[in-house]
C-alpha cells in the first residue's frame, strides 16, 4: 500500500449516476391480455463513487442489491442505461463511447468468483492466460509468450510447468490463482473482483488475499473488490461502499465506516457479523428481507426494515450528503436524529 | 460442558468410511469418536473434503454406495443404528434423526406446496389424521417465525425466499420432534442478516425442544455463536475437539491455529493474513503419520511416521504429538 497516490487529484475511475435497468415484462400479448405493465428491475439506481489509483475499493451488500452488475457496467459487459462511467477523465459509459471504451478497455481485467465456471475446461492452462496477450497482442513470438505465461504463473504461487496442465487437474484455490494470472496477463492496471473468495475455504481464501494485496503493491494495481464478507472487506479495502437495492447508502474510507457507521443498515450489518471474539454474545439479527427491486418501498428503500424511520423516509428518497468525507443517503442522519 | 458416554445422545466410535475404488481403498473418515449430549449444539468445521458431510451422511444413514462404513458404531440413545436395514433406518430418519441441508431449495419438492410437504412428513410419523398434521404444521411454520403462516402454508417453495425457505426447512425437521438434528452448512447458501436470524431461531427451538444438533459448517464465525463444543476435522480425522471457547481462543494444534488466524476480523489490522501453505491433501495422497505434517511448521520426525491419537489437553482433546507430554520432547531433543 505504498504507492497510495497522494497526488491522486484525478480518480482513475469515477462513476456519476450510473443507472441500469433490466426489462423484466411479461411477453406482449400477456400483457396486451392480462392488462399487465411493464416491468423493470432497478439493479443499479443512481450511484455515484471514485476510485483512486492504487486504492481497493469495495461494495459490499446483500444478494440482489446490485453490486455484480456495477462491476459488469465497468468492465463493460453491460450497457448503462444512464449515467457515466469515466477513466482517467475519458468517458467510456454510453455506447457512443465505443471508440473510446475500445481503446481504454485493455486496461481493465476480471476475476469472477466461481473458478470452475470461469477457465474453459478443454484449454491448457497456459492457452488460457495466452489467450488476453494474444489477443491484445502483446507477444507474438511463441517463446516470449511461453516466458511470459511461465512468469506469469510463478508470480501467482504455481510453478511453469503447470501451464501443460488442465484446469479440472488444479484445486479451486489454484484455479483461481489461474484465473488472477490470466487477469494479469493484459497487463492491465485495473481489476474488478467479483467475489474472488466466496467459493473458497478461509485458508485458502488467506492465500488469495494476500497473494492479492501483494500484487497490489508490486504492480501499482487498483481494484473494484465485490464481496458480501464485511471481514474480508475490512482487510482488503481502502475504502467502502455499502449498497442496498440497487443504491450506494453509505460510503468512506474503510477505517471511518467500520469505526463509526452512520447508516442504520451499515450499522445493522455490521451488528449481524458473527464476532470471534466474543463467543456467546447474542448478535441482534436484521428484522426483514431484502425487498424485491421490481417494486421497491416509496422513499428510502430501507425505510420497511429501519428502526429510525418516520414519515419523511417513507415518501422522500434521501440524497447522500458529506460529513466528514462519508457519504451518507439517510433522512435520520440529515436531521441528527441519530449521529 | 463434559459429557460422560452414559448420558450422550449420539455416541460414535471409531468410525472409518470407505470408498472402494479400481485404484485401491480410499479412507474418507478414519477412525472417529465423538459424543453428543442431549440439547448439546456440536460445531463440526473443517474444508471441503475434510470428511464433515460424510460424517453427517453416516449418522444419517445417508451414504451412497459405493462409500461404506468399514469400522466402527454410531449408537442413538444406546441403541446402535449404523447396521440397522433400510426399512428400519427409515422410522429413525426424519422421526428421531431429522436434516436441515444447504441449499433450501433443493430440499424442497418444487412441485408440492409447504402444506402437503408438512403434513406428509407429520403423518408419515406421527399418528394423527389430515386436519390434525394441518394444524401442527401451520403451528410449526408459526414457530419458525414465518409472517401470514396461514397464508403461507399453501404456498409453493418458489414463492419463498431464500431465509424463509430454510425457515420452512426447518419447520419440515422439526415435525416428528427428533431428538437429533443434523444440520449441514444451513447458512452457507444465506446472506449475513439472515443468517443471524437462522442461527438465532435454530438455537431458541434447541433450547425449547431439548434437540441436540451437529451443526456441519466450514463457517468458524457461525460456530462460535452457535456452538457448544466445536469439533476441528483435517483429512478425515479429528484434529481437536473441545468447548468453543477454548478452541476459538486457545487453538491448541496447529492446524486450528492456522485456521484461526487465516480468518480476517474487523477491528484490528493486519498486512498478511496468517497463511497455512500447500492444501489439504487428496484422499489418494493422504500422508503417514499426521496427516497435517507436510503443511506443519512445528513438524517433527516423529509427525512423519506415527499416527497422534486424541488426547486431553486441559478441557480439549487434540490430536496431535506436540501434546504429549512434555517428557517426549526432552527424548526426541537429544
Amino acid at each position: 500500500m505504498n504507492n497510495v497516490a497522494d497526488n491522486s487529484s484525478a480518480p482513475l475511475l469515477s462513476v456519476d449516476g450510473l443507472v441500469r435497468h433490466f426489462d423484466v415484462s411479461a411477453p406482449f400479448l400477456n400483457r396486451l391480455f392480462e392488462r399487465l405493465d411493464r416491468a423493470y428491475v432497478k439493479a443499479v439506481d443512481g450511484i455515484s463513487f471514485d476510485i483512486g489509483r492504487g486504492e481497493t475499493f469495495s461494495l459490499v451488500g446483500e444478494s440482489g442489491c446490485g453490486k455484480s452488475t456495477v462491476a459488469r457496467l465497468i468492465v463493460g459487459l453491460y450497457q448503462p442505461t444512464a449515467g457515466s462511467i469515466q477513466y482517467e477523465g475519458v468517458e467510456i459509459g454510453p455506447p457512443e463511447a465505443a471508440q473510446d471504451r475500445k481503446r481504454i478497455q485493455p486496461h481493465m481485467q476480471m476475476i469472477f468468483q466461481d473458478p470452475y465456471a470461469s477457465l474453459n475446461p478443454r484449454w491448457r492452462v497456459a492457452n488460457i492466460i495466452a489467450e488476453p496477450i494474444n489477443v491484445r497482442g502483446l507477444l507474438s513470438n511463441r517463446e516470449e509468450i511461453r516466458g511470459r505465461v511461465g512468469d506469469l504463473l510463478s508470480q501467482v504461487g504455481l510453478s511453469p510447468a503447470d501451464g501443460e496442465r488442465y484446469p479440472h487437474e488444479f484445486s479451486g484455490g489454484q484455479r483461481q490463482r489461474i484465473s488472477i494470472a490470466r487477469a494479469l496477463a493484459g497487463e492491465p492496471e485495473f481489476l474488478v473482483c467479483d467475489e474472488p473468495t466466496s467459493a473458497l475455504d478461509v485458508s485458502v481464501q488467506a492465500q488469495i488475499l494476500n497473494l492479492m494485496k501483494e500484487l497490489q503493491n508490486r504492480l501499482g494495481l487498483t481494484y473494484l473488490f465485490i464481496s458480501h464478507d464485511l471481514a474480508v472487506v475490512y482487510h482488503v479495502s481502502t475504502k467502502v461502499g455499502v449498497m442496498y437495492l440497487g443504491k450506494l447508502v453509505e460510503w468512506a474510507d474503510t477505517k471511518t465506516l467500520f469505526e463509526k457507521p452512520r447508516h442504520p443498515y451499515t450499522r445493522m450489518l455490521l451488528d449481524a457479523i458473527p464476532d470471534l471474539e466474543m463467543t456467546g454474545r447474542a448478535r441482534i439479527p436484521v428484522a426483514g428481507e431484502v425487498p424485491s427491486p421490481i417494486n421497491p418501498p416509496s422513499g428510502c428503500a430501507f425505510h420497511p426494515r429501519c428502526p429510525h424511520a418516520e414519515d419523511r423516509c417513507r415518501m422522500e428518497m434521501p440524497k447522500a450528503q458529506v460529513y466528514d468525507g462519508v457519504h451518507v443517503a439517510c433522512h435520520a442522519v440529515a436531521d441528527g436524529r441519530i449521529s | 460442558m463434559t459429557v460422560s458416554n452414559d448420558q450422550a445422545l449420539l455416541s460414535v466410535r471409531n468410525l472409518r468410511i470407505e470408498f472402494p475404488t479400481r485404484r485401491g481403498t480410499l479412507v474418507a473418515v478414519d477412525d472417529i469418536s465423538f459424543d453428543i449430549a442431549p440439547g448439546e449444539i456440536l460445531g463440526v468445521v473443517g474444508e471441503s473434503g475434510a470428511g464433515k458431510s460424510l460424517t453427517g451422511a453416516a449418522i444419517i444413514g445417508l451414504i451412497e454406495p459405493p462409500g461404506r462404513i468399514a469400522q466402527g458404531q454410531i449408537m442413538l440413545e444406546g441403541q446402535r443404528i449404523d447396521n440397522l436395514p433400510y426399512e428400519d433406518f427409515r422410522r429413525i430418519r426424519g422421526r428421531r434423526i431429522g436434516a436441515i441441508f444447504q441449499d433450501p431449495l433443493t430440499s424442497l419438492n418444487p412441485l408440492y406446496s409447504v402444506s402437503r410437504q408438512l403434513t406428509e412428513t407429520i403423518q408419515t410419523h406421527l399418528p394423527l389424521n389430515e386436519r390434525e398434521a394441518r394444524q401442527r404444521a401451520l403451528e410449526l411454520l408459526e414457530e419458525v417465525g414465518i409472517p401470514g403462516a396461514a397464508e403461507r402454508i399453501d404456498h409453493y417453495p418458489h414463492q419463498f425466499s431464500g431465509g424463509m425457505r430454510q425457515r420452512v426447512v426447518i419447520a419440515l425437521a422439526l415435525c416428528a420432534e427428533p431428538r437429533l438434528i443434523i444440520a449441514d452448512e444451513p447458512t452457507t447458501a444465506l446472506d449475513v442478516s439472515i443468517q443471524a436470524q437462522i442461527i438465532s431461531l435454530l438455537k431458541r427451538l434447541c433450547h425449547e425442544h431439548g434437540t441436540a444438533v451437529m451443526l456441519v459448517t466450514h463457517d468458524m464465525g457461525v460456530i462460535a455463536e452457535a456452538a457448544d463444543r466445536v469439533a476441528v476435522m483435517y483429512s478425515g480425522r479429528i484434529a481437536e475437539i473441545g468447548p468453543v471457547q477454548e478452541v476459538v481462543r486457545a487453538a491448541k494444534h496447529p492446524y486450528t491455529h492456522g485456521l484461526m488466524g487465516s480468518i480476517p476480523h474487523i477491528g484490528h489490522h493486519v498486512d498478511q493474513l496468517t497463511q497455512i501453505e500447500g492444501s489439504m491433501p487428496r484422499l489418494q495422497e493422504i500422508p503417514p503419520g499426521c496427516p497435517f505434517n507436510p503443511r506443519c511448521e512445528q513438524v517433527t520426525a516423529r509427525c512423519r511416521v506415527e499416527r497422534p491419537d486424541l488426547q486431553a489437553v486441559e478441557k480439549s482433546a487434540v490430536a496431535c504429538h506436540l501434546f504429549d507430554a512434555r517428557a517426549v520432547e526432552a527424548q526426541v531433543g537429544e
